[in-house]
């Protein structure tokens, strides 16, 4: 008999304009690739406009956590909006804040050391949610 | 008198699953931040989809170029939803048909083709930005 592993959707601000989107993009992938491999899945968030039913129904088959890079909490909006209510919400600048870390200052490249300790805290606190979460299921 | 817009909007897919959408937005980054700054722009692809009205004012007054990672088109599709209409819709992946020697690799960061076929991608697009820029300048 198969054993289904329960897996935690993870929603990320993509926010192209801002460095919050981009640091976003790199803990998400940090966790996705790195960190929780095999426990989490990802959506890209424009399709739940352009996409159908299936991606809608996201949030419905998946817990889900949304990772946004400002105070206008895109993902968590759109998600709530589209698809259904998010187990954790969380918005980088509180996490760099909570941690005493400085929010990356380029939209391109985060390379400098602080900017990389800024994507590895991101990850560690969305790594860490996802394990509350698959707890709590 | 007419309207004169100064700026071209260039969108990019906003994924973090395909390579194609990272090569769209280092393109789009190319243009904005360094072969066209002052006339490329972008936006946060997600504030059209919620409606942000700064977001949804300037795909409406601005000629628009969207780039997308895959077939589902998202960028191209935020932008009509929120009232847009794209001058151009392209892919990412007929840059690399074109180019078929720089084959990208990597999403979280771009191998050293997708970077060289980002900023090829970007090149080729200054001609279509500048036709735009100055049409809406006449």
């Amino acid at each position: 008999m198969a054993i289904e592993v329960m897996k935690v959707g993870i929603v990320s601000c993509s926010g192209e304009e801002i460095p919050g989107g981009t640091c976003s993009r790199l803990s998400c992938r940090k966790v996705l690739d790195d960190l929780r491999p095999g426990e989490t899945v990802t959506i890209c968030l424009p399709l739940f406009i352009a996409g159908g039913k299936e991606e809608r129904e996201f949030a419905a088959k998946y817990p889900t956590i949304t990772v946004d890079g400002c105070e206008k909490r895109c993902a968590q909006r759109v998600t709530e909006r589209l698809s259904g209510k998010p187990s954790r919400s969380l918005v980088i600048p509180e996490i760099l804040a909570k941690r005493g870390l400085a929010t990356p200052k380029d939209r391109r490249r985060l390379s400098s050391p602080e900017d990389k300790a800024a994507v590895e805290a991101v990850a560690e606190e969305i790594a860490k949610a996802v394990g509350e979460v698959l707890e709590e299921e | 008198m007419a309207r004169k817009p100064k700026k071209v909007v260039v969108l990019p897919c906003s994924g973090i699953g395909k390579t194609f959408g990272s090569v769209a937005r280092e393109a789009t980054y190319e243009l904005v931040d360094k072969l066209r700054p002052g006339v490329a722009v972008t936006t946060c692809l997600p504030l059209l989809v919620i409606d942000d009205p700064e977001a949804v004012r300037l795909v409406r007054d601005n000629p628009v170029i969207t780039i997308d990672g895959c077939p589902n088109d998202c960028a191209r599709k935020s932008v009509e939803a929120a009232g847009g209409k794209p001058a151009q819709s392209l892919r990412a992946i007929n840059f690399y048909k074109a180019h078929k020697d720089l084959k990208p690799e990597g999403i979280a960061e771009l191998n050293e083709a997708g970077q060289k076929l980002s900023e090829v991608a970007a090149g080729e697009l200054c001609p279509l930005i500048d036709e735009l820029a100055a049409q809406e300048d006449e």
